[in-house]
């Protein structure tokens, strides 16, 4: 309170401003709920929706995200005016809006629902004038409902600023207005990639995951089925409070336990996967600097939503791209294979935290025997929604150890669920230096942290190599236009969701902490693992000689190709 | 009715506006003043160009009353629907028209392309009133038999537009 140049007035209370750059921010920080559908902090100022409205000294009506936070203003959040103003948005919002909560996805953790119950709206004075529901089910990924729409543009601001996807803007104009594709064409014919970045921000039930469980409940009754899992690693460290679970904190024991509970047969790791793809991508990596560096830098391909970016915008990349499948891929074809001659008919789910994995599930590249060695991918949302379904009350449940014959992963394997994990796993792996203190130096390089773009320089041999980690698709554009410009990486790591896989799009809602948490709680689990480096697992290194003897290539490697825009 | 794509016109018209985003709506008007519309088959080009996206692109295409992304016929005739022209009778012109082309609200193109009748909000000369253009030319204090007999010598080829 020294300084009076950084003091303003809210809701009559003397408060600090400390750089923040709206108003919004700071009434925030004074624990002052302001309601919002249209601002995110990672995304730019909208300002459309008109539900943080403050007055000021003057008694004029600003909205506080897109105001910027002047010493000696006084400002008030609750005034009789602003309730009314507030609850007659919400009104016509809801005018407009299918009111069926009941049947809605979203029920439950739709913004509009929940500001209508805060402001206590409980009658809507003028007539529905919702439409009939207007679906895009073309992608596996996401579904899109127009009906639902607020017209917030946070997808749109999404797809286009974080993502540099541009799948999606708005079309028309009043009350004409939409969210829409390019010539309305459907989400499946677009540039999307499946990232599903735009669900996870939508406040309502307009952009959903697609959900694909029900299957999975049908392969569990089925006594001729035997049903395997694969559980990726950001699915255990974000369960999160809808099961009672702390942020960060790594469930994955109790997963296991309550997969079988349900009926899964053999409940695997899909670290245990990506140990095989640690081994194969240095591999290549090494391969590829020892023959004079072709096709380098050489890109991760562990990531399905860049892969798709990758195939629709940058073609000219794909032969920088590592020709490993997925760790879900990997560990899937070798399940697969285990399986194959067995008269039990064979169902492996997948649990990730990706949306884009359903359509990498899909992909007619990934097919053996005319199968694709996975059935189903759901998405940790899913997996809270069969646990609720089936009534077993997570935390009275106690944990169980995964399956053989596959039940051993490293942690180099697990802190692939965060930006920077792929790159550290790689480097334990081609360091000469096999020390403990080698893997600690590793972590203190520059690969770990959630920064968008990081870069770490590594000895080897005689020479350095230059890497790079990117999450967030706009972030692996602007890497990408560095290259293009002559900088040089010899290693690229790219992931889709910003911040890599804890945040992926199918992991239910979190806060920013909560989401750095989960981050923290995969390297914690790597610190507990016994090995910690691909090539100790043992069971993997035994693979090769058995399941993967002359097969490594069918398996575990395979090639894309352009997909025109 | 489909355009073939014509690189080299699409990229002398980027040229003239400069390929940044802030150009778009330019770029827009000097596509549809060479076509008469907006055809999509550019649009792929344009927003690979101006490093934004098709949706974007569209998104403009489809706020501005002014595009269209309907090939348009030969002779383009906008009935000023404004105020002042409405109070002097501009919608009997335009349902004479539309009767005699056989178009409607919804139908704004003739079928062999060579009329495209729409309503323009104001076209800023109210003391013409009622007022309609033929492409970019105007036609003042208009009523519909006036308009009938213009209709006539724009079929006949007797002026030009």
């Amino acid at each position: 309170m020294e300084n009076r140049n950084n003091i303003m007035i809210i809701d009559g209370m003397p408060v600090e401003i400390n750089g923040e750059k709206n108003l919004l921010e700071l009434i925030r920080k004074v624990n002052i709920k302001m309601p919002t559908f249209c601002y995110h902090s990672e995304l730019s100022i909208y300002g459309a929706c008109r539900m943080c409205v403050v007055e000021n000294e003057w008694d004029e009506i600003e909205a506080a995200c897109s105001t910027v936070p002047r010493a000696g203003m006084e400002i008030r959040t609750n005034t009789e005016r602003l309730r009314k103003y507030r609850k007659n948005i919400l009104e016509l919002l809801l005018a407009h809006h299918c009111r069926d909560c009941t049947t809605c996805r979203n029920n439950g953790k739709c913004k509009l629902q929940d500001l209508a119950m805060r402001f206590g709206i409980d009658d809507v004075r003028f007539p529905n004038t919702a439409a009939e529901p207007d679906i895009d089910d073309s992608s596996v990924c996401i579904t899109k409902d127009a009906n639902k729409c607020i017209l917030c543009g946070d997808c749109v601001r999404m797809c286009n600023e974080v993502q540099n996807v541009g799948a999606i803007d708005f079309a028309h104009r009043g009350s004409k207005m939409t969210i829409s594709c390019a010539f309305e064409r459907p989400i499946a014919e677009s540039p999307c990639v499946g990232c599903g970045q735009c669900a996870a921000v939508c406040p309502t039930g307009a952009i959903i995951v697609k959900y694909d469980f029900h299957k999975i409940w049908e392969a569990l009754d089925d006594k001729n089925t035997k049903v395997t899992a694969q559980i990726a690693p950001a699915v255990r460290v974000a369960l999160g409070k809808e099961l009672g679970v702390a942020p960060g904190e790594n469930a994955m024991g109790k997963i296991v336990a309550v997969l079988h509970r349900m009926g899964f047969d053999e409940v695997y790791d899909t670290s245990t996967g990506a140990d095989l793809t640690v081994l194969e991508e240095s591999n290549e990596f090494l391969k590829r600097l020892g023959e004079g560096g072709h096709d380098i830098p050489l890109f991760s391909s562990c990531c399905p939503a860049w892969i798709q970016f990758c195939e629709k915008k940058y073609p000219e990349l794909l032969p920088h791209v590592s020709t490993c499948r997925s760790p879900m891929q990997m560990f899937a074809s070798v399940i697969h294979e285990q399986h194959k001659t067995s008269s039990r008919r064979h169902y492996h789910v997948a649990i990730m935290p990706c949306t884009a994995k359903k359509f990498e599930a899909v992909r007619p590249e990934f097919a053996l025997d005319d199968k694709d060695p996975v059935d189903a991918v759901i998405t940790t949302q899913e997996l809270i929604q069969m646990i609720k379904e089936s009534g077993i009350i997570f935390s009275e449940i106690e944990p169980e150890a995964v399956d053989m014959p596959f039940g051993s992963a490293t942690g180099a394997g697990m802190i692939f669920g965060v930006t920077g994990g792929v790159t550290e796993a790689v480097l334990r792996r081609v360091s000469s230096d096999k020390s403990k203190t080698a893997l600690a130096a590793i972590t203190y390089q520059g690969v770990r942290g959630l920064e968008g773009i990081k870069e770490a320089v590594i000895p080897y041999g005689d020479e350095t190599l230059r890497i790079a980690m990117v999450s967030g698709l706009g972030n692996a554009s602007a890497l990408i236009d560095r290259i293009k410009e002559g900088e040089h990486y010899d290693f690229v790591e790219v992931m889709a969701c910003p911040g890599g896989c804890i945040n992926g799009a199918g992991q239910p809602f979190a806060s920013a902490d909560a989401k750095e948490q989960r981050g923290d709680g995969l390297y914690a689990a790597d610190k507990m693992c016994s090995t910690r480096r691909s090539e100790e697992n043992m069971l993997v290194m035994d693979m090769y000689s058995g399941v993967l003897k002359n097969r490594v290539h069918d398996l575990l490697h395979t090639h894309y190709t352009a997909r025109g825009e | 009715m489909s355009h073939k794509f014509d690189s080299y016109t699409i990229d002398e018209i980027i040229d003239e506006f400069g390929a940044q985003p802030s150009s778009v709506i330019a770029i827009l008007q000097g596509v549809q003043e060479k076509h008469r519309y907006l055809p999509k088959e550019y649009f792929p080009h344009i927003a690979k160009r101006l490093g934004v996206s098709e949706a974007s692109l569209y998104s403009v295409a489809t706020f501005y009353e002014n595009f269209s992304l309907e090939p348009k016929g030969k002779y383009v005739l906008k009935v000023c629907d404004g105020t002042a022209c409405h109070v002097r009778k501009s919608i009997p012109i335009l349902d004479r028209l539309r009767s005699e082309l056989n178009l409607s609200e919804e139908k704004c193109t003739t079928d062999d392309l060579s009329f495209t009748l729409e309503t323009v909000s104001c076209l800023g000369a109210c003391g013409l009133a009622p007022v309609l253009t033929v492409n970019d030319k105007v036609y003042p204090a208009m009523t519909p038999d006036k308009a009938s007999e213009l209709l006539k010598q724009l079929k006949e080829g007797l002026v030009d537009a």
